[in-house]
Protein backbone atom coordinates (compact mmCIF):
# COMPACT_ATOMS: atom_id res chain seq x y z
CA UNK A 1 0.00 0.00 0.00
CA UNK A 2 2.73 2.42 1.10
CA UNK A 3 4.85 1.41 -1.88
CA UNK A 4 1.95 2.03 -4.27
CA UNK A 5 1.39 5.54 -2.93
CA UNK A 6 5.10 6.25 -3.25
CA UNK A 7 5.08 5.00 -6.84
CA UNK A 8 2.08 7.18 -7.69
CA UNK A 9 3.80 10.21 -6.18
CA UNK A 10 6.93 9.55 -8.22
CA UNK A 11 4.92 9.12 -11.42
CA UNK A 12 3.00 12.31 -10.75
CA UNK A 13 6.24 14.22 -10.10
CA UNK A 14 7.76 12.97 -13.34
CA UNK A 15 4.60 13.88 -15.26
CA UNK A 16 4.61 17.40 -13.85
CA UNK A 17 8.29 17.81 -14.76
CA UNK A 18 7.63 16.51 -18.26
CA UNK A 19 4.75 18.94 -18.78
CA UNK A 20 6.94 21.82 -17.63
CA UNK A 21 9.75 20.83 -19.99
CA UNK A 22 7.39 20.32 -22.93
CA UNK A 23 5.83 23.74 -22.38
CA UNK A 24 9.17 25.48 -22.16
CA UNK A 25 10.25 23.80 -25.40
CA UNK A 26 7.10 25.08 -27.10
CA UNK A 27 7.61 28.56 -25.66
CA UNK A 28 11.18 28.66 -26.90
CA UNK A 29 10.17 27.46 -30.36
CA UNK A 30 7.58 30.22 -30.60
CA UNK A 31 10.14 32.74 -29.43
CA UNK A 32 12.48 31.59 -32.19
CA UNK A 33 9.75 32.11 -34.78
CA UNK A 34 8.96 35.52 -33.37
CA UNK A 35 12.65 36.50 -33.37
CA UNK A 36 12.96 35.34 -36.96
CA UNK A 37 9.99 37.45 -38.00
CA UNK A 38 11.81 40.44 -36.45
CA UNK A 39 14.81 39.71 -38.66
CA UNK A 40 12.47 39.34 -41.60
CA UNK A 41 10.76 42.69 -40.97
CA UNK A 42 14.09 44.49 -40.93
CA UNK A 43 15.36 42.66 -44.01
CA UNK A 44 12.18 43.64 -45.94
CA UNK A 45 12.67 47.23 -44.87
CA UNK A 46 16.19 47.07 -46.18
CA UNK A 47 15.05 45.61 -49.52
CA UNK A 48 12.45 48.37 -49.82
CA UNK A 49 15.08 51.05 -49.38
CA UNK A 50 17.45 49.70 -52.02
CA UNK A 51 15.50 50.60 -55.22
CA UNK A 52 15.24 54.22 -54.02
CA UNK A 53 18.93 54.30 -53.31
CA UNK A 54 19.80 52.85 -56.71
CA UNK A 55 17.57 55.43 -58.43
CA UNK A 56 19.18 58.30 -56.54
CA UNK A 57 22.70 57.16 -57.36
CA UNK A 58 21.71 56.54 -61.01
CA UNK A 59 20.76 60.18 -61.34
CA UNK A 60 24.40 61.14 -60.77
CA UNK A 61 26.36 58.16 -62.05
CA UNK A 62 24.58 56.76 -65.09
CA UNK A 63 27.43 54.80 -66.60
CA UNK A 64 28.12 52.62 -63.53
CA UNK A 65 25.45 50.21 -64.75
CA UNK A 66 27.44 47.11 -63.70
CA UNK A 67 27.17 48.04 -60.05
CA UNK A 68 23.43 48.76 -60.27
CA UNK A 69 22.82 45.43 -61.94
CA UNK A 70 24.70 43.56 -59.25
CA UNK A 71 22.79 45.31 -56.48
CA UNK A 72 19.46 44.67 -58.18
CA UNK A 73 20.26 41.01 -58.78
CA UNK A 74 21.51 40.48 -55.23
CA UNK A 75 18.37 42.12 -53.90
CA UNK A 76 16.12 39.89 -56.00
CA UNK A 77 17.99 36.81 -54.80
CA UNK A 78 17.66 37.90 -51.18
CA UNK A 79 13.94 38.67 -51.52
CA UNK A 80 13.29 35.20 -52.95
CA UNK A 81 15.39 33.28 -50.42
CA UNK A 82 13.45 30.58 -48.62
CA UNK A 83 15.49 28.99 -45.82
CA UNK A 84 17.43 30.70 -43.08
CA UNK A 85 20.68 29.50 -44.63
CA UNK A 86 19.83 30.82 -48.12
CA UNK A 87 18.70 34.09 -46.62
CA UNK A 88 22.02 34.45 -44.81
CA UNK A 89 24.01 33.79 -47.97
CA UNK A 90 21.92 36.05 -50.20
CA UNK A 91 22.16 38.78 -47.61
CA UNK A 92 25.93 38.55 -47.53
CA UNK A 93 26.11 38.95 -51.31
CA UNK A 94 23.78 41.95 -51.10
CA UNK A 95 25.91 43.55 -48.38
CA UNK A 96 28.97 43.18 -50.64
CA UNK A 97 27.12 44.72 -53.61
CA UNK A 98 25.89 47.65 -51.50
CA UNK A 99 29.42 48.32 -50.33
CA UNK A 100 30.56 48.71 -53.92
CA UNK A 101 27.59 50.99 -54.59
CA UNK A 102 28.65 53.29 -51.75
CA UNK A 103 32.25 53.08 -52.93
CA UNK A 104 31.06 54.34 -56.33
CA UNK A 105 29.13 57.16 -54.64
CA UNK A 106 32.36 58.34 -53.04
CA UNK A 107 33.57 59.49 -56.45
CA UNK A 108 30.65 61.91 -56.94
CA UNK A 109 30.79 64.93 -54.62
CA UNK A 110 27.39 66.24 -55.82
CA UNK A 111 25.77 62.95 -54.92
CA UNK A 112 27.38 62.91 -51.49
CA UNK A 113 25.88 66.33 -50.78
CA UNK A 114 22.39 65.30 -51.96
CA UNK A 115 19.95 65.48 -49.04
CA UNK A 116 17.93 62.55 -50.29
CA UNK A 117 21.03 60.41 -50.64
CA UNK A 118 22.20 61.31 -47.12
CA UNK A 119 18.83 60.39 -45.70
CA UNK A 120 18.77 57.07 -47.53
CA UNK A 121 22.28 56.38 -46.36
CA UNK A 122 21.30 57.00 -42.71
CA UNK A 123 18.15 54.88 -43.09
CA UNK A 124 20.13 52.06 -44.65
CA UNK A 125 22.83 52.22 -41.97
CA UNK A 126 20.14 52.23 -39.28
CA UNK A 127 18.30 49.33 -40.86
CA UNK A 128 21.51 47.37 -41.29
CA UNK A 129 22.32 47.70 -37.60
CA UNK A 130 18.73 46.68 -36.82
CA UNK A 131 19.20 43.60 -38.99
CA UNK A 132 22.39 42.87 -37.07
CA UNK A 133 20.66 43.27 -33.69
CA UNK A 134 17.65 41.22 -34.78
CA UNK A 135 20.02 38.51 -35.98
CA UNK A 136 21.87 38.62 -32.67
CA UNK A 137 18.59 38.27 -30.77
CA UNK A 138 17.45 35.45 -33.06
CA UNK A 139 20.73 33.58 -32.57
CA UNK A 140 20.51 33.99 -28.79
CA UNK A 141 17.00 32.55 -28.71
CA UNK A 142 17.97 29.74 -31.09
CA UNK A 143 20.91 28.90 -28.86
CA UNK A 144 18.59 28.57 -25.86
CA UNK A 145 16.14 26.45 -27.84
CA UNK A 146 18.83 24.15 -29.22
CA UNK A 147 20.47 23.83 -25.85
CA UNK A 148 17.18 22.84 -24.24
CA UNK A 149 16.85 20.07 -26.81
CA UNK A 150 20.33 18.76 -26.17
CA UNK A 151 20.72 18.80 -22.40
CA UNK A 152 19.51 15.99 -20.14
CA UNK A 153 16.67 15.36 -19.29
CA UNK A 154 14.75 17.58 -21.71
CA UNK A 155 16.54 15.91 -24.67
CA UNK A 156 14.46 12.75 -24.08
CA UNK A 157 11.25 14.71 -24.39
CA UNK A 158 12.52 16.71 -27.37
CA UNK A 159 13.33 13.57 -29.36
CA UNK A 160 10.06 11.93 -28.29
CA UNK A 161 8.02 14.79 -29.70
CA UNK A 162 10.28 15.33 -32.69
CA UNK A 163 11.58 18.82 -31.95
CA UNK A 164 14.23 19.93 -34.42
CA UNK A 165 17.15 22.24 -33.75
CA UNK A 166 16.99 25.59 -35.57
CA UNK A 167 19.68 27.01 -37.83
CA UNK A 168 21.71 30.00 -36.78
CA UNK A 169 21.65 33.05 -39.02
CA UNK A 170 25.30 33.34 -39.92
CA UNK A 171 27.48 35.85 -41.67
CA UNK A 172 30.18 34.40 -43.86
CA UNK A 173 33.24 36.29 -42.81
CA UNK A 174 35.02 36.30 -46.16
CA UNK A 175 32.08 37.86 -48.00
CA UNK A 176 30.78 40.34 -45.47
CA UNK A 177 34.07 41.50 -44.07
CA UNK A 178 36.26 41.09 -47.14
CA UNK A 179 37.67 43.99 -49.16
CA UNK A 180 35.40 45.77 -51.62
CA UNK A 181 36.25 45.32 -55.27
CA UNK A 182 35.30 48.19 -57.51
CA UNK A 183 35.91 48.06 -61.24
CA UNK A 184 35.69 51.28 -63.18
CA UNK B 1 19.29 39.32 -13.66
CA UNK B 2 15.86 37.84 -12.93
CA UNK B 3 16.59 38.28 -9.21
CA UNK B 4 17.31 41.92 -9.92
CA UNK B 5 13.96 42.29 -11.67
CA UNK B 6 11.96 40.77 -8.81
CA UNK B 7 13.97 42.73 -6.25
CA UNK B 8 13.14 45.94 -8.14
CA UNK B 9 9.44 45.12 -8.30
CA UNK B 10 9.41 44.27 -4.60
CA UNK B 11 11.24 47.47 -3.69
CA UNK B 12 8.81 49.52 -5.81
CA UNK B 13 5.81 48.03 -4.03
CA UNK B 14 7.45 48.59 -0.64
CA UNK B 15 8.18 52.16 -1.60
CA UNK B 16 4.55 52.82 -2.50
CA UNK B 17 3.30 51.30 0.79
CA UNK B 18 5.85 53.23 2.77
CA UNK B 19 4.87 56.37 0.95
CA UNK B 20 1.13 55.90 1.57
CA UNK B 21 1.76 55.29 5.26
CA UNK B 22 4.02 58.29 5.47
CA UNK B 23 1.65 60.70 3.72
CA UNK B 24 -1.22 59.33 5.79
CA UNK B 25 0.57 59.98 9.06
CA UNK B 26 1.75 63.36 7.89
CA UNK B 27 -1.73 64.51 6.82
CA UNK B 28 -3.32 63.15 9.96
CA UNK B 29 -0.72 64.81 12.13
CA UNK B 30 -1.16 68.09 10.30
CA UNK B 31 -4.91 68.02 10.85
CA UNK B 32 -4.52 66.97 14.45
CA UNK B 33 -2.39 70.04 15.06
CA UNK B 34 -4.78 72.31 13.15
CA UNK B 35 -7.78 70.66 14.94
CA UNK B 36 -9.87 69.20 12.10
CA UNK B 37 -10.92 66.15 14.06
CA UNK B 38 -12.41 63.05 12.39
CA UNK B 39 -12.83 64.59 8.96
CA UNK B 40 -9.06 64.88 8.93
CA UNK B 41 -8.64 61.12 9.15
CA UNK B 42 -10.80 60.55 6.06
CA UNK B 43 -8.96 63.28 4.23
CA UNK B 44 -5.66 61.69 5.20
CA UNK B 45 -6.69 58.39 3.61
CA UNK B 46 -7.90 60.10 0.44
CA UNK B 47 -4.85 62.31 0.10
CA UNK B 48 -2.33 59.52 0.62
CA UNK B 49 -4.05 57.12 -1.79
CA UNK B 50 -4.51 59.74 -4.50
CA UNK B 51 -0.93 60.87 -4.28
CA UNK B 52 0.39 57.32 -4.52
CA UNK B 53 -1.87 56.55 -7.49
CA UNK B 54 -0.90 59.72 -9.32
CA UNK B 55 2.74 59.09 -8.46
CA UNK B 56 2.52 55.57 -9.84
CA UNK B 57 0.62 56.21 -13.06
CA UNK B 58 1.96 59.63 -14.02
CA UNK B 59 5.49 59.32 -12.69
CA UNK B 60 7.11 59.19 -16.12
CA UNK B 61 5.24 62.28 -17.30
CA UNK B 62 6.16 64.13 -14.11
CA UNK B 63 9.81 63.24 -14.51
CA UNK B 64 9.84 64.32 -18.15
CA UNK B 65 8.18 67.62 -17.25
CA UNK B 66 10.64 68.33 -14.44
CA UNK B 67 13.50 67.61 -16.82
CA UNK B 68 12.01 69.95 -19.46
CA UNK B 69 12.02 67.19 -22.06
CA UNK B 70 10.05 67.31 -25.30
CA UNK B 71 9.01 64.42 -27.56
CA UNK B 72 11.52 63.67 -30.30
CA UNK B 73 9.97 63.15 -33.73
CA UNK B 74 11.34 60.64 -36.16
CA UNK B 75 11.69 63.35 -38.82
CA UNK B 76 13.83 65.54 -36.61
CA UNK B 77 15.98 62.84 -35.01
CA UNK B 78 16.13 59.86 -37.40
CA UNK B 79 19.53 58.92 -36.06
CA UNK B 80 18.32 58.64 -32.44
CA UNK B 81 15.28 56.63 -33.53
CA UNK B 82 17.33 54.17 -35.54
CA UNK B 83 19.69 53.55 -32.64
CA UNK B 84 16.88 53.17 -30.09
CA UNK B 85 14.83 50.87 -32.34
CA UNK B 86 17.89 48.75 -33.11
CA UNK B 87 18.72 48.22 -29.45
CA UNK B 88 15.09 47.52 -28.58
CA UNK B 89 15.26 44.68 -31.09
CA UNK B 90 18.51 43.46 -29.56
CA UNK B 91 16.95 43.48 -26.09
CA UNK B 92 13.70 41.92 -27.33
CA UNK B 93 11.64 44.84 -26.00
CA UNK B 94 9.07 47.10 -27.64
CA UNK B 95 10.75 50.31 -28.85
CA UNK B 96 10.53 52.98 -26.10
CA UNK B 97 9.35 56.49 -26.96
CA UNK B 98 12.14 59.04 -27.42
CA UNK B 99 12.42 62.43 -25.74
CA UNK B 100 15.07 65.13 -25.98
CA UNK B 101 16.22 67.88 -23.63
CA UNK B 102 17.57 70.95 -25.41
CA UNK B 103 20.82 71.23 -23.52
CA UNK B 104 24.40 71.01 -24.69
CA UNK B 105 25.48 69.02 -21.60
CA UNK B 106 25.71 65.37 -22.70
CA UNK B 107 23.52 63.03 -20.62
CA UNK B 108 20.67 60.52 -20.88
CA UNK B 109 18.10 58.71 -18.78
CA UNK B 110 15.22 56.25 -19.02
CA UNK B 111 11.91 56.41 -17.15
CA UNK B 112 8.60 54.59 -16.97
CA UNK B 113 6.65 51.96 -15.09
CA UNK B 114 7.20 49.00 -17.40
CA UNK B 115 8.97 48.24 -20.67
CA UNK B 116 5.79 48.78 -22.73
CA UNK B 117 5.42 52.41 -21.64
CA UNK B 118 9.06 53.30 -21.06
CA UNK B 119 10.73 56.40 -22.45
CA UNK B 120 14.34 57.16 -23.24
CA UNK B 121 15.39 60.75 -22.92
CA UNK B 122 18.67 62.20 -24.20
CA UNK B 123 20.08 65.72 -24.35
CA UNK B 124 20.76 67.26 -27.73
CA UNK B 125 24.35 67.60 -26.49
CA UNK B 126 24.85 63.85 -26.33
CA UNK B 127 23.66 63.48 -29.92
CA UNK B 128 26.21 66.01 -31.08
CA UNK B 129 29.16 64.92 -29.00
CA UNK B 130 29.06 61.12 -29.28
CA UNK B 131 29.62 58.98 -32.37
CA UNK B 132 27.29 56.17 -33.35
CA UNK B 133 29.08 53.40 -31.44
CA UNK B 134 29.22 55.49 -28.26
CA UNK B 135 25.56 56.49 -28.52
CA UNK B 136 24.63 52.83 -29.00
CA UNK B 137 26.53 52.06 -25.80
CA UNK B 138 24.60 54.71 -23.87
CA UNK B 139 21.20 53.67 -25.26
CA UNK B 140 22.03 50.01 -24.52
CA UNK B 141 22.75 50.98 -20.89
CA UNK B 142 19.35 52.69 -20.68
CA UNK B 143 17.66 49.76 -22.41
CA UNK B 144 19.08 47.47 -19.70
CA UNK B 145 17.63 49.74 -17.00
CA UNK B 146 14.25 49.32 -18.71
CA UNK B 147 14.62 45.56 -19.06
CA UNK B 148 15.64 45.16 -15.39
CA UNK B 149 12.70 47.26 -14.13
CA UNK B 150 15.20 49.71 -12.64
CA UNK B 151 13.17 52.47 -14.27
CA UNK B 152 10.03 51.71 -12.26
CA UNK B 153 11.80 52.10 -8.94
CA UNK B 154 13.90 55.04 -10.04
CA UNK B 155 10.98 56.98 -11.51
CA UNK B 156 8.85 56.36 -8.42
CA UNK B 157 11.68 57.57 -6.22
CA UNK B 158 11.89 60.87 -8.10
CA UNK B 159 8.19 61.56 -7.69
CA UNK B 160 7.85 60.42 -4.09
CA UNK B 161 11.01 62.07 -2.85
CA UNK B 162 9.84 65.17 -4.69
CA UNK B 163 6.40 65.11 -3.03
CA UNK B 164 7.89 64.60 0.43
CA UNK B 165 10.28 67.50 -0.11
CA UNK B 166 7.45 69.68 -1.37
CA UNK B 167 5.18 68.77 1.55
CA UNK B 168 7.79 69.43 4.18
CA UNK B 169 8.40 72.81 2.62
CA UNK B 170 4.67 73.58 2.51
CA UNK B 171 4.08 72.41 6.09
CA UNK B 172 6.93 74.52 7.35
CA UNK B 173 5.45 77.62 5.74
CA UNK B 174 1.88 77.07 6.89
CA UNK B 175 3.04 76.39 10.44
CA UNK B 176 5.13 79.52 10.41
CA UNK B 177 2.26 81.66 9.14
CA UNK B 178 -0.21 80.06 11.52
CA UNK B 179 2.18 80.57 14.42
CA UNK B 180 2.74 84.18 13.44
CA UNK B 181 -0.96 84.98 13.32
CA UNK B 182 -1.60 83.44 16.68
CA UNK B 183 1.23 85.36 18.25
CA UNK B 184 -0.08 88.67 16.87
CA UNK B 185 -3.79 88.12 17.60
CA UNK B 186 -3.90 86.79 21.14
CA UNK B 187 -2.51 88.07 24.41
CA UNK B 188 1.20 87.74 25.12
CA UNK B 189 0.92 84.67 27.32
CA UNK B 190 -0.35 82.61 24.30
CA UNK B 191 3.00 82.67 22.56
CA UNK B 192 4.05 79.53 24.43
CA UNK B 193 1.74 77.42 22.19
CA UNK B 194 3.23 78.79 18.99
CA UNK B 195 6.66 78.01 20.32
CA UNK B 196 5.54 74.42 20.94
CA UNK B 197 4.33 74.07 17.35
CA UNK B 198 7.60 75.43 16.05
CA UNK B 199 9.50 72.84 18.04
CA UNK B 200 7.32 70.09 16.53
CA UNK B 201 7.92 71.50 13.06
CA UNK B 202 11.62 71.55 13.69
CA UNK B 203 11.49 67.95 14.81
CA UNK B 204 9.38 66.92 11.82
CA UNK B 205 11.81 68.55 9.42
CA UNK B 206 14.75 66.97 11.16
CA UNK B 207 13.08 63.61 10.58
CA UNK B 208 12.12 64.46 6.98
CA UNK B 209 15.45 65.39 5.44
CA UNK B 210 17.23 62.12 6.13
CA UNK B 211 14.03 60.40 5.07
CA UNK B 212 14.22 61.98 1.63
CA UNK B 213 17.86 61.00 1.43
CA UNK B 214 16.91 57.45 2.41
CA UNK B 215 14.36 57.05 -0.35
CA UNK B 216 16.85 58.33 -2.85
CA UNK B 217 19.44 55.93 -1.52
CA UNK B 218 16.95 53.11 -2.04
CA UNK B 219 17.13 53.62 -5.77
CA UNK B 220 20.82 53.91 -5.68
CA UNK B 221 22.93 50.94 -5.74
CA UNK B 222 26.33 50.71 -7.23
CA UNK B 223 25.36 47.25 -8.39
CA UNK B 224 22.48 48.65 -10.44
CA UNK B 225 24.75 50.85 -12.56
CA UNK B 226 27.40 48.18 -12.98
CA UNK B 227 24.75 45.67 -13.99
CA UNK B 228 23.24 48.04 -16.54
CA UNK B 229 26.72 48.68 -17.97
CA UNK B 230 27.36 44.95 -18.24
CA UNK B 231 23.96 44.15 -19.76
CA UNK B 232 24.33 47.08 -22.13
CA UNK B 233 27.67 45.76 -23.28
CA UNK B 234 26.02 42.39 -23.85
CA UNK B 235 23.46 44.03 -26.14
CA UNK B 236 25.97 45.88 -28.30
CA UNK B 237 28.68 43.22 -27.91
CA UNK B 238 31.09 46.13 -27.80
CA UNK B 239 31.95 47.36 -24.24
CA UNK B 240 34.54 49.81 -25.58
CA UNK B 241 31.76 51.95 -27.07
CA UNK B 242 30.11 52.60 -23.70
CA UNK B 243 33.50 53.02 -22.01
CA UNK B 244 34.47 55.71 -24.48
CA UNK B 245 31.05 57.37 -24.10
CA UNK B 246 31.38 57.44 -20.30
CA UNK B 247 34.83 58.95 -20.61
CA UNK B 248 33.52 61.67 -22.95
CA UNK B 249 30.45 62.46 -20.81
CA UNK B 250 32.43 62.70 -17.57
CA UNK B 251 35.16 64.80 -19.18
CA UNK B 252 32.50 67.34 -20.15
CA UNK B 253 32.35 69.89 -17.34
CA UNK B 254 29.05 71.48 -18.26
CA UNK B 255 26.27 70.83 -15.69
CA UNK B 256 22.75 69.98 -16.85
CA UNK B 257 20.42 72.77 -15.73
CA UNK B 258 17.21 70.72 -15.86
CA UNK B 259 18.55 68.11 -13.41
CA UNK B 260 18.20 68.36 -9.64
CA UNK B 261 18.88 66.22 -6.60
CA UNK B 262 15.65 64.30 -6.97
CA UNK B 263 16.32 63.35 -10.59
CA UNK B 264 20.13 63.05 -10.56
CA UNK B 265 20.15 59.33 -9.88
CA UNK B 266 18.26 58.66 -13.11
CA UNK B 267 21.00 59.88 -15.41
CA UNK B 268 23.73 57.71 -16.85
CA UNK B 269 26.38 60.03 -15.40
CA UNK B 270 25.73 62.32 -12.44
CA UNK B 271 24.52 65.59 -14.03
CA UNK B 272 25.31 67.78 -10.96
CA UNK B 273 28.98 68.07 -11.71
CA UNK B 274 29.71 71.46 -10.23
CA UNK B 275 28.56 70.66 -6.69
CA UNK B 276 31.11 68.91 -4.56
CA UNK B 277 31.68 68.09 -0.91
CA UNK B 278 29.76 67.15 2.24
CA UNK B 279 26.04 67.29 1.46
CA UNK B 280 26.54 66.13 -2.08
CA UNK B 281 28.28 63.01 -0.85
CA UNK B 282 25.10 62.01 0.94
CA UNK B 283 23.38 62.19 -2.41
CA UNK B 284 26.23 60.49 -4.23
CA UNK B 285 24.21 58.44 -6.67
CA UNK B 286 26.72 56.99 -9.07
CA UNK B 287 29.75 54.77 -8.64
CA UNK B 288 32.94 56.52 -9.76
CA UNK B 289 33.25 56.68 -13.55
CA UNK B 290 36.81 55.31 -13.44
CA UNK B 291 35.58 52.10 -11.82
CA UNK B 292 32.82 51.68 -14.38
CA UNK B 293 35.22 52.22 -17.27
CA UNK B 294 37.72 49.77 -15.74
CA UNK B 295 34.97 47.16 -15.40
CA UNK B 296 33.94 47.65 -19.03
CA UNK B 297 37.51 47.40 -20.26
CA UNK B 298 37.98 44.07 -18.48
CA UNK B 299 35.09 42.47 -20.41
Amino acid sequence: MGALVLLLIIIAAIAIMAIGMYNSLITLRNRCDNAWSQVDVQLRRRYDLIPNLVETVKGYAKHESGVFERVTQARAAAVNAQTVKDQGQADNVLTGALKSLFAVAEAYPDLKANQNFLMLQEELAGTESKVAYARQFYNDVVMKFNMKQQVFPSNILASMFGFKTKEYFQIEEEVAKGPVKVSF
Amino acid sequence: MYEQISRNKWKSAALILFFVAFIFLLTWFFEYVTGWGKGGLVLAVVVSMTMAAVGYYASDKIVLTISRARPATKEEFPYLYNVVEGLAIAAGLPAPRCYVIDDTAPNAFAAGRKPETAVICVTTGILEKLNRVELEGVIAHEMSHIKNYDVRLQTLVVVMAGIVALLSDWMLRSFLWGGGRRRGGRDRSGSGGAGGVLIIVGLALAVLSPFIATIIQLAVSRKREFLADANGAMLTRYPAGLASALRKISADTEPLEAANKATAHLYIVNPLKNIKGGVNKLFSTHPPIEERIAALEKM
